[in-house]
Order: C-alpha cells, then sequence, then structure tokens
C-alpha cells in the first residue's frame, strides 16, 4: 500500500466501523493515506499503546481523552479529540432473573426503569460497565443518581465477557455497547431494557483521539485523517449502505462475528428478548448527520464535571475537543460547520434548525431524561 | 531488600503462569501468587494486596484491574501504572514482550525495575513461542486453502497440479495480491456457486 502509514487502534465493536469503513472502502487511500487498524483487547491497553507513541491515533470511549488530560487513571497524557465517531449506540440490560422479579417494564422508560429496579432490588444492584472511564458509566451514574437510595455496584467487564458475566450472575445488570448487548440477548442470558439514548439523547460515544504533540507536528496527516474518517462517517449514515457495512463488520479481520448481530445497531432494530419482535430505536447510532462529528466542547465540559472536575479541569476538557481542528480541516471539504463551539447540552427536544456556515444544519434532540439542562459557557 | 515485594501475576495460560513463577522465584522473589481469572479479582487484591500486579498486555481483564486500582482508596492505593515514565528503556521493553506492570503507588522503581525486567524475559520467549506456533498453524491453514483452489482449478479446467499452482501465482503477480489471498477469493467463490 502506498501513502503515509498511519497506526491506528481500535476495539472491535459496531461503532469503530468509521474507521474500518475509512479503510476498507478507499476513503483513508484517497487521502493518501494507508490506515493500519491495529486491534486492541482493551481499553487501558490501546490507550497505553497511544501515550508511549505506538499509535499514531485511536478510537477512545469519549471520557478517555478527557480523563487523561486531568491527568485521571493509570498514565496521565495531553491526549486531544480530533472528532467524535459516533453518537449513542449503546444499550442497558438486565439479567433474566432480575428481568422476571421487574415485571412489566415500558421499554426505554428510563424513569420507569429506575423505580422498578429500586422497588424489586434487596441489596446494591451489580452493573458491568466495559471501563470506569466511559460514557456508559457516566450516564450510569447520571442515570441512577436520580434516585438517592438506589445503591449501585459497578463492575468493569470486558464487553465481549459481558454475557458470560450475566450468565455466572457475577452481575445483575449491564451497560454495553453493540453488538454484546445482542449477544446476551441471543444467548437468553439476559433482556435488553433501555438503550443509551433513553438517558441522554445525544452522548457522544467513541472519539477519534490522538497524543496532543503528534497532532501539533503532523498537521496534514491529521487533516486528511479527519476527511477520511468523515467520508466514511457520512457514507455509513446513509440507509443504503447499511448490507455493505454490516457485511464489511462482519468479516473475521474485524468483528468477525455474524452479520445478525451487528445489524440490530446500524438498522436501530433492536430486540429486546430472545423471540420478541424488534423494537425500533430511531437514531440508536449517529455517525454523522446533525453534527455528530462535530467535538463539542460543552460534551467536554459535561463528560468532566461528571468525572468531578473543578472550573480548572473543565477548561481542561473543553480544550482537549479540538473543535477549532474540526472547522479548520474539514471546511475546505464543504462541510457544514455549526456557527458555535459549545451549545447548552440537554436544551433541544425536537430536532432543531441553528445557525451553520452553509445553513443547512439540523440538531438531533440531546435533552436528559430528567430534562435538566448544562450549561458550561463562560 | 526487595526480595519480599509481594507479585500477584494475571495469566489465564497456566504454562505460561509456570514460566514466569519460576523466572520469579529463580530471581529471588517467592512471595508469587498467580490468578487465572478474573472474576476473583476484585478479592485476590483486597487480600493479597500484591506490591505489583504483572498482567498480559493482551488480556482484556486488564481494564478491570485498572478499575480496582483506580477504586480501591486506602493509603497503599494501588495506582495503576504502566511502568515508569521516566524510564524510556524500560516502558518499550515492557510494551514489546507484552507486559504490562500495575504497581504500588510510592513503591520505588528500583525495587521493581528488577522484578519487571525478569518477567519481561520470561514474557518475551513465550510471546516469541506463541507467534511462532501461530505462524506454523496460519501456514497450516493456508496450505489447505491453496490446495482446495488448486484442487477446484484441476477440475473445472481440466489442470495439472503444477498448471494450477502456476495459474494462481500467475493471477496473484499479475493483480499484486499474495496467493493465499487469491486462493481464498476461489474457494469462497466455488462455495457460492456450488
Amino acid at each position: 500500500m502506498n501513502g503515509t502509514v498511519l497506526n491506528c487502534g481500535y476495539v472491535p465493536l459496531v461503532d469503530c466501523a468509521p474507521l474500518v469503513i475509512a479503510k476498507e472502502l478507499g476513503f483513508a487511500a484517497e487521502e493518501g493515506l494507508a490506515l493500519n487498524l491495529v486491534r486492541q483487547p482493551s481499553w487501558s491497553a490501546l490507550r497505553d499503546m497511544l501515550a508511549l507513541g505506538h499509535l499514531e491515533a485511536a478510537q477512545m470511549l469519549s471520557p478517555m481523552p478527557v480523563a487523561m488530560s486531568m491527568g485521571l487513571g493509570g498514565l496521565p497524557a495531553r491526549v486531544d479529540t480530533l472528532m467524535v465517531l459516533s453518537v449513542n449506540g449503546t444499550v442497558f440490560g438486565v439479567s433474566n432473573a432480575v428481568a422476571a422479579k421487574l415485571g412489566d417494564v415500558p421499554f426505554g422508560d428510563a424513569d420507569a426503569l429506575l423505580s422498578a429496579l429500586r422497588a424489586h432490588s434487596s441489596g446494591p444492584l451489580r452493573i458491568g460497565v466495559p471501563f470506569h472511564y466511559s460514557m456508559h458509566r457516566l450516564l450510569l451514574s447520571y442515570w441512577t443518581s436520580a434516585d438517592e437510595g438506589f445503591a449501585v455496584e459497578e463492575v468493569t467487564v470486558p464487553p465481549p465477557r459481558m454475557a458470560d458475566a450475566v450468565a455466572e450472575e457475577f452481575v445483575d445488570a449491564f451497560w454495553v455497547g453493540e453488538p454484546w448487548g445482542s449477544v446476551a440477548v441471543q444467548r437468553n442470558v439476559g433482556q435488553v431494557m433501555m438503550t443509551g439514548g433513553d438517558v441522554w439523547k445525544f452522548a457522544p460515544e467513541k472519539v477519534l483521539a490522538a497524543r496532543h504533540d503528534w497532532v501539533e507536528n503532523n498537521t496534514d496527516s491529521v487533516r486528511r485523517l479527519m476527511r477520511a474518517v468523515y467520508h466514511a462517517s457520512s457514507w455509513l449514515d446513509s440507509s443504503k449502505n447499511r448490507t455493505l457495512a454490516v457485511e464489511i463488520l462482519a468479516r473475521s479481520e474485524h468483528l468477525s462475528m455474524s452479520p445478525d448481530l451487528i445489524d440490530p445497531a446500524l438498522s436501530g432494530q433492536i430486540v429486546p428478548r430472545l423471540h420478541a419482535a424488534p423494537r425500533t430505536v430511531e437514531r440508536f447510532v449517529g455517525f454523522n448527520r446533525h453534527a455528530a462529528s462535530f467535538p463539542w466542547r460543552s460534551q467536554a465540559a459535561w463528560i468532566a464535571h461528571h468525572l468531578g472536575a473543578d472550573a480548572v479541569g473543565i477548561e481542561k476538557a473543553k480544550a482537549c475537543f479540538r473543535s477549532d481542528l474540526y472547522r479548520q480541516n474539514l471546511s475546505g471539504v464543504g462541510v457544514d460547520m455549526p456557527g458555535a463551539s459549545e451549545k447548552v447540552e440537554g436544551a433541544l427536544k425536537f430536532e432543531t434548525a441553528v445557525a451553520s456556515t452553509r445553513g443547512h444544519m439540523i440538531l438531533a434532540p440531546d435533552a436528559f431524561f430528567d430534562g435538566k439542562t448544562f450549561d458550561f459557557a463562560g | 531488600m526487595d526480595r519480599d515485594l509481594r507479585i500477584l501475576v494475571v495469566e489465564p495460560d497456566p504454562e505460561r503462569v509456570l514460566g514466569i513463577i519460576n523466572a520469579l522465584t529463580d530471581a529471588g522473589w517467592s512471595d508469587v501468587k498467580a490468578l487465572a481469572r478474573i472474576s476473583g479479582l476484585n478479592r485476590t487484591v483486597k487480600e493479597f494486596v500484591p506490591d505489583i500486579v504483572l498482567i498480559d498486555l493482551t488480556n482484556p481483564d486488564r481494564d478491570t484491574l485498572e478499575h480496582i486500582s483506580d477504586a480501591t482508596e486506602s493509603s497503599k492505593r494501588p495506582v495503576a501504572l504502566f511502568v515508569d515514565h521516566t524510564d524510556e528503556d524500560l516502558t518499550q521493553a515492557a510494551l514489546n514482550a507484552g507486559v504490562s506492570a500495575y504497581v504500588v503507588d510510592g513503591l520505588k522503581m528500583e525495587r521493581i525495575k528488577s522484578v519487571l525486567e525478569t518477567a519481561i524475559a520470561r514474557f518475551k520467549v513465550m510471546r516469541q513461542m506463541q507467534s511462532e506456533l501461530d505462524a506454523a498453524k496460519q501456514a497450516l491453514e493456508d496450505r489447505k486453502t491453496i490446495d482446495r483452489a488448486k484442487g477446484i482449478l484441476m477440475r473445472q479446467r481440466d489442470m495439472s497440479e503444477d498448471e494450477a499452482y502456476s495459474l494462481l501465482r500467475k493471477t496473484a503477480m499479475d493483480q499484486n495480491r499474495k496467493v493465499i489471498d487469491v486462493a481464498q477469493a476461489l474457494v469462497t467463490a466455488a462455495d457460492l456457486l456450488s
């Protein structure tokens, strides 16, 4: 392969799709990049490889670059979020035993689910999440803290082991990215009760990250990488491309699993329990539409706030979401840019047209389940 | 002295565990515990209170360990730390050997340095063996696929074995691909059409 070789780490999940498509359909090659995708077994391994220079860029959970920039967790480092790779795309589910106790809770009703869980649990509920610095964990604690008396014990379980952890009663419930929720359902060990979007309608889930010093010293590679990923995410959001996307992701060198398990996430047809009819979840996962890939500084602020940051920490977090680079590197390819780089998170209840450079921007709802809003400006 | 370090090794493969423990024991560290399954990790870390945890870089359970390190709030808080950031050579050696280390906060780097060096040497040997084994397995798989592709050509185009292989090789060269890739494509196509 010709072009600049770029080592990019990823964890095999449906929402690594923009990177896989950028490579497989030649969006990277068009930009003169040989995208070398390096599969990683865990988020901490991926983080260390990136921080220590073995990877130039990586798919990361959106709170990871924020946490690293704030010096939290192992191996602090200055890491930039170049763009958002995906919005939402996770599910919350419970073991069959817990589901039996809950009875009829309407699918996707975060409030009803919370009170049902509260009413039916005797001790603390053990909930599996993939990583401590993940949107899953932040949404989980945001959601459960709405009920102060509700005791939750967080357990870190790698996504491919989540179904096992449920089957072995190691966890009572789980918050995980697709396809691993569907895997738990297909193995008939658990049921999906709601999706991440039911707690926050527009949560940045995975991001494209790179070391700050590498970003500063490789402006050309950064621009080409961002353009390739942008074109891939735009291709992914077109429903006519879904079948091909599922087929490519299913291949052995990527997710290596049955297309049936990958399709629910991309089609938004989530099967809540074995043999049940699929539920249509609008915008289950978003890659590009509604400015999904734009790294809003207010998203970084929300993450930092929920990681316990003070005003200084929030400023640091905002600085690592590089909306400036996004504007700089993508305006040349006709991408519509929002007028501001921050918004009041949670304020949009409906699709809303907003000011943008080309005047075509419609933002999707970003409301929280409890109706709260977060304004970090100033 | 650093001979009294408590070392926890997290490794599911029993042979690898044995190799690492032997290497550490030979080097003079006897307080070594091995753990294969992650479900017991939480309890083990709390009971055993290791000074250092050695884990394979490719182990997905690292995330769990990191969480435990993060969440344990005592004066002996084990900090999830990849080998000392300031010692770049050792860091690179550990990365290349596939070992990651989680050490207790405040532990002097000199103390764990020799533990790590021993473990790294052991991990390297193991990794080498593993990759040789993987390569041998892959070569065998590839051989089978190429044989199937040859068989298809021999049957359908009435070729000799040599002719079939020559055609595969020529196609691969013309298309700038590997013989195995061409063979794989042929076998897949034949499966679809049969």
